[in-house]
């Protein structure tokens, strides 16, 4: 490893100043949150020099709320907290499995959610979730705070649409309401300690007869980014969430895939897993929403 | 050979000595040793997997400020294909290959430095498979390579050919009323021990190294390192670390010489310690394989004839384990015609090392696939297949050895009323049963005794302990002495502290090392009787041993009080200085240690995932000085075979280039993946070994390829020949089979 700077800016204002002065001297710089995919990637792929500035000693990065519309989680909050809150858990179960997948006990010590999609790898676990579940990004930088959608702030693989001066400070999750469930499953060829060959992510909201009014399905791992499936979405409402469409949701999910032959898999692999990916979650979603 | 029954340390289980050290974190392994003014040595390694090197021009590194030594290919003088690897000299033979080397007084500094080093490559085509590397007109690995030495013949890929051969096989197949045969892929697989190979090295102006280094064998790092460096083994000294695993992989040497000769060009230590990509590009693992074979049986079960025609990728230096594939393919049965073919092949990658029973697996899981298919021709249960044909004592092995005891039969019938095996597995599920073996290996060890003045027993012996061997030597020292395990410790010495030893490998420490040390026990017991004897005044045949004390023999007529080891130890001054007892010795009869094993699957079928339900190993463990040692290795080397039959492989791209050269994508299990390997220690004392020893650490890695083929097999209804079952290969088959 070469050399490194290290900050921890006390407030968000003074963490926005220290980015866009970096940025404007021209310094390598990156923020820090969790720092489990940041310390491994300084150990091996990249390990040049640079000022990491950390963000999650903020308030503001820490924040979780449960509110009657809306649900708030910190953009550095670790997955073991999170995992932990049994409100959470019951309202948002898929979710909190997304980010319970990741690594292990010791990493979700310090593993988040924002730092999982600020990564902005094609096959981050809770990036499919979030969009299932119609997450919006709350950033803020120079310019002041904006509100992102999770499906279009993945720009590739590794790039989100954040600018240097810019970063995550939470995530904001429409509460569910009514009979909705959402579920994530992913697939790996182990049963932990992997990264996902494909990933499926499902939100539906069921009226009392049981017909779904409102789906959405992300995917993840069969394309740069993780994907909106509206397609699969739109396969769910107006019907039981029967078999039928379950595999009808399933064969969007396999259409909208574009993956690559890689190590982890061949593109026909991937193409088919996850359609079952999206067919099993579907049920499980389908399962949480009839329960409650 | 003492009886079961009689045995009082034996059998038992005791912590280990080096228990404490490690639970707490203070062992030193190979990468923990600091010294003083120490330097940081990295290697650049070659990006390409063949290519001609036409120079290499280290001035820009040395020009880096911290940088103090730059080395390359001609400064490793000796070693033959050893030094080549360490080092390249005219070719670079793998992607990975070793090409320079610099140290500089930090990591990252050596690290820059090697961005700054020159090197001229002519790109050539590689050689990537058994397929190309046999095809007419390949491309040559070594252009001076022919088969087996024989110059009359044009340059070849195939080093060498292997053969074996009984009977008339032609007759044989004619009288078989049916025949299973096929052709099967293993792929290349990693050891994957989790300490990388590290060491440092110090060398005096009088040319004297001293090299700490993590290995299963200081002497023949020692002798490694001197031929590469153009030595002799006496200018070297080598200190063995802790060894955070090594399964065959840390039988040979990477870093050494080039550590010796930084350190030498830069008048400081030097410590090098490898990553993990370097370990697996440029590292041994063990051969990818194509075996084709064929085995035919009389409807009675009786197998008339086999043949075995078996390729063994060697990597870029000829030495694949194909002989032991060889010996091993139908070591478990007694059969009269036969013919078994291996050749040991040359291919751009990496030069193998041993694994853990090295070309066994291979092999076997390519007959023991066949075997299965068998008993489904025949509607015969897979154990009573087996056993209707079990080699047994005084069957001539297929490699040309008669058996003495041996404990197939034993493993079979015990496996045959295992609860596990009499209960059918679960619904949906598949059981696939095989065989494993090895022969085993003793050579050469030594044992030193020494007695502290209270009585407490040191071992100083050369084994490097990779499975608990130090618990292994103190068990036997407390059987033959006579006394409690606790006052004993084992301690593994550096090549200037103990006797020469080979390599712990070949599953022969607890067997050879063991017979030294039970030696050079009953050494100090000679000792101890002289000294009661000349207490006593009586004559050395009137004293005798008993329970770790010197008291007369019966009917000699003498008022003493029997001596113990400590009272012996305690006027050692007096009677003769202090007891020092000691064996060197070349062990014979290692005893060939036989395994059953089988296990439960479940295939999802529509994502190819197999999940390992359940899994039993029996093996025969001669005797099991520490039992849950010995059930160690044996759950071991089945997860690593079931890892190497699930999911573990080398991936290349077009250009040789491995994709997945970490444990994110080399994906062995992970304890979860894996159900409790229930084990059944058999027991047919092997009779070259004082208490019955039989090695048993390699083994365990043979059957459960096969086992988890056939289990597959079961549950699928048809057979995918290749390994392994990876999720995307098993779908894709489905998807065919469909
Ligand atoms: C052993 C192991 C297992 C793992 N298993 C999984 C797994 O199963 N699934 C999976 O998806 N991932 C896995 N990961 C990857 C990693 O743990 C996750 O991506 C994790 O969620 C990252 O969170 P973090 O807080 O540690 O991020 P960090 O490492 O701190 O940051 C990750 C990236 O996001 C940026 N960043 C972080 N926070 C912000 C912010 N608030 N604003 C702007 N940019 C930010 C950083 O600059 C960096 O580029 C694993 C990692 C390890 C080491």
């Amino acid at each position: 490893m070469g050399d490194y700077a290290y900050a921890a800016p006390a407030t968000v204002d003074s963490t926005v100043e220290l980015l866009s002065s970096s940025a404007s001297s021209g310094t390598r710089t990156q923020v820090l949150a969790g720092g489990t995919d940041v310390l491994v990637q300084m150990r091996s792929i990249d390990r040049g020099p640079r000022l990491i500035v950390d963000v999650k000693q903020l308030a503001e990065t820490n924040v979780l709320s449960i509110g009657e519309d809306e649900i708030y989680i910190g953009a550095a909050i670790p997955s073991a907290i999170l995992n932990e809150n049994a409100e959470l858990k019951s309202k948002l179960p898929g979710l909190i499995e997304s980010a319970d997948l990741i690594g292990s006990t010791q990493i979700q010590g310090r593993a988040s959610i924002g730092g999982n999609l600020c990564n902005s790898s094609p096959a981050g676990d809770t990036i499919p979730a979030l969009i299932a579940n119609s997450a919006v990004c709350h950033i803020v930088g120079a310019d002041g705070e904006r509100d992102v959608p999770v499906e279009d702030f993945v720009t590739g693989v590794g790039t989100n649409c954040m600018a240097d001066h810019e970063f995550l400070l939470g995530l904001r999750v429409p509460a569910p309401k009514g009979n909705t469930g959402d579920a994530y499953l992913r697939f790996i060829p182990r049963t932990e300690m992997d990264i996902a060959v494909a990933g499926a992510g499902v939100r539906l909201t069921l009226d009392d007869s049981g017909t779904c009014t409102a789906a959405r399905v992300g995917i993840g791992a069969v394309a740069p980014t993780a994907l909106l499936v509206s397609e699969a979405g739109d396969a769910l409402i107006g019907t039981q969430v029967d078999d039928d469409a379950l595999n009808a949701a399933a064969a969007a999910c396999s259409a909208a895939a574009s993956p690559i032959s890689d190590k982890r898999g061949t593109v026909e692999y991937r193409i088919k897993v996850v359609g079952v990916l999206c067919k099993r979650a579907g049920a499980i979603a389908r399962d949480r929403a009839k329960g409650s | 050979m003492a009886e079961a029954v009689d045995l009082k340390a034996i059998g038992t289980r005791p912590v280990r000595p080096d228990g404490v050290e490690k639970v707490t974190g203070r062992a030193n392994f190979g990468a923990d040793l600091n010294l003083p003014g120490m330097l940081h040595g990295k290697i650049l390694r070659s990006p390409h997997a063949h290519a001609r090197i036409k120079s290499i021009d280290l001035s820009g590194a040395l020009a880096v400020d911290g940088v103090l030594a730059a080395i390359s290919g001609e400064d490793i003088p000796g070693g033959g294909d050893l030094g080549d690897n360490v080092l390249a000299n005219e070719k670079v033979l793998y992607h990975g290959h070793a090409v320079a080397a610099v140290a500089a007084t930090s990591a990252y500094i050596a690290e820059q430095a090697l961005d700054q080093i020159q090197v001229e490559y002519e790109v050539l085509n590689p050689v990537l498979s058994i397929d190309d590397a046999i095809a007419d007109g390949a491309t040559l690995v070594n252009e001076s390579q022919h088969t087996n030495g024989d110059t009359s013949q044009p340059a070849s890929n195939i080093a060498a050919i292997t053969k074996f051969e009984r009977g008339d096989i032609d007759k044989g197949f004619a009288e078989a009323a049916v025949v299973a045969e096929g052709e099967f892929r293993v792929p290349t697989a990693h050891q994957g021990y989790i300490e990388p190979h590290a060491c440092t090295a110090t060398i005096n102006e009088e040319g004297k190294a001293t090299v700490w280094c993590c290995t299963q064998g200081q002497f023949d790092v020692r002798s490694m390192t001197a031929n590469c460096l153009d030595k002799q083994v006496s200018d070297i000294r080598v200190i063995p670390s802790e060894i955070g695993g090594g399964f065959g992989g840390k039988t040979t040497i990477y870093l050494e010489p080039v550590a010796v000769k930084l350190s030498e060009i830069s008048g400081r230590p030097v410590k090098m310690v490898m990553s993990r990509e370097e370990v697996f590009r440029a590292t041994g693992p063990t051969s990818a394989t194509l075996c084709r074979v064929k085995v035919g049986a009389k409807s009675d079960g009786t197998i008339t004839a086999a043949t075995a025609w078996l390729a063994y990728e060697a990597g870029a230096y000829p030495g694949a384990p194909v002989g032991p594939g060889c010996m091993s393919v139908l070591a478990p049965y007694e059969l009269e015609n036969f013919k078994i073919e291996g050749h040991d092949v040359l291919v751009n990658k990496p030069k193998v090392a041993a694994y853990r029973a090295p070309g066994a697996p291979q092999s076997m899981h390519a007959m023991e696939c066949a075997i299965d298919d068998l008993a489904r021709k025949l509607e015969m249960d897979p154990i009573e297949l087996r056993l209707k044909n079990a080699a047994d004592e005084g069957t001539i092995a297929p490699y040309g050895p008669q058996f003495p005891a041996i404990g197939l039969r034993a493993c079979l019938e015990a496996a045959k009323v295992h609860p596990n095996y009499t209960t059918p597995p679960a619904e949906g599920q598949g059981r696939g049963v095989a065989v494993g073996f090895w022969f085993n290996i003793g050579m050469q060890s030594s044992a030193e005794i020494r007695i502290a003045e209270n009585g407490a027993v040191t071992i100083m012996e050369g084994s490097p302990d990779i499975g608990g061997s130090r618990a292994s030597m103190c068990l036997m020292a407390a059987e033959t002495l006579g006394i409690p395990y606790e006052n004993i410790n084992a301690h593994v010495g550096d090549t200037e502290a103990t006797g020469y030893c080979n390599t712990t490998g070949g599953s022969r420490t607890t067997f050879a090392t063991g017979m030294a040390v039970i030696e050079a026990c009953e050494d100090i017991i000679a000792q101890c009787k002289e000294r009661a004897a000349l207490t006593w005044d009586l004559d050395v045949n009137q004293v005798d041993w008993e329970d770790g004390q010197a008291v007369p023999k019966p009917g000699v007529n003498a008022d003493v009080k029997p001596l113990s080891l400590a009272d012996i130890a305690r006027s050692a001054g007096r009677t003769g200085g202090p007891l020092l007892g000691r064996a060197s010795l070349n062990a014979q009869g290692p005893g060939a240690s036989f395994s059953v094993n089988w296990t439960d699957v479940e295939v999802d079928r529509e994502t190819g995932k197999v999940d390992v339900m359940a899994f039993t190993g029996v093996q025969d463990a001669g005797r099991a000085i520490h039992p849950s040692y010995v059930e160690g290795q044996m759950q071991g080397g089945a997860v690593q075979g079931l890892g190497w039959a699930l999911n573990e492989e080398y991936i290349y791209d077009a250009n040789g280039v491995m994709e997945n050269a970490g444990f994110l994508d080399y994906r062995v299990p992970v304890t979860s993946d894996m159900p409790m390997i229930d084990t059944q220690i058999v027991e047919v004392p092997n009779p070259s070994h004082p208490y019955g020893v039989r090695g048993v650490g390699e083994t365990p890695i043979v059957a459960p390829l096969a086992a988890t083929s056939n289990a597959v097999r079961d549950a699928l209804g048809f057979r995918i020949n290749d390994l392994p079952l990876s999720p995307p290969r098993v779908l894709a088959a489905i998807d065919e089979n469909e």
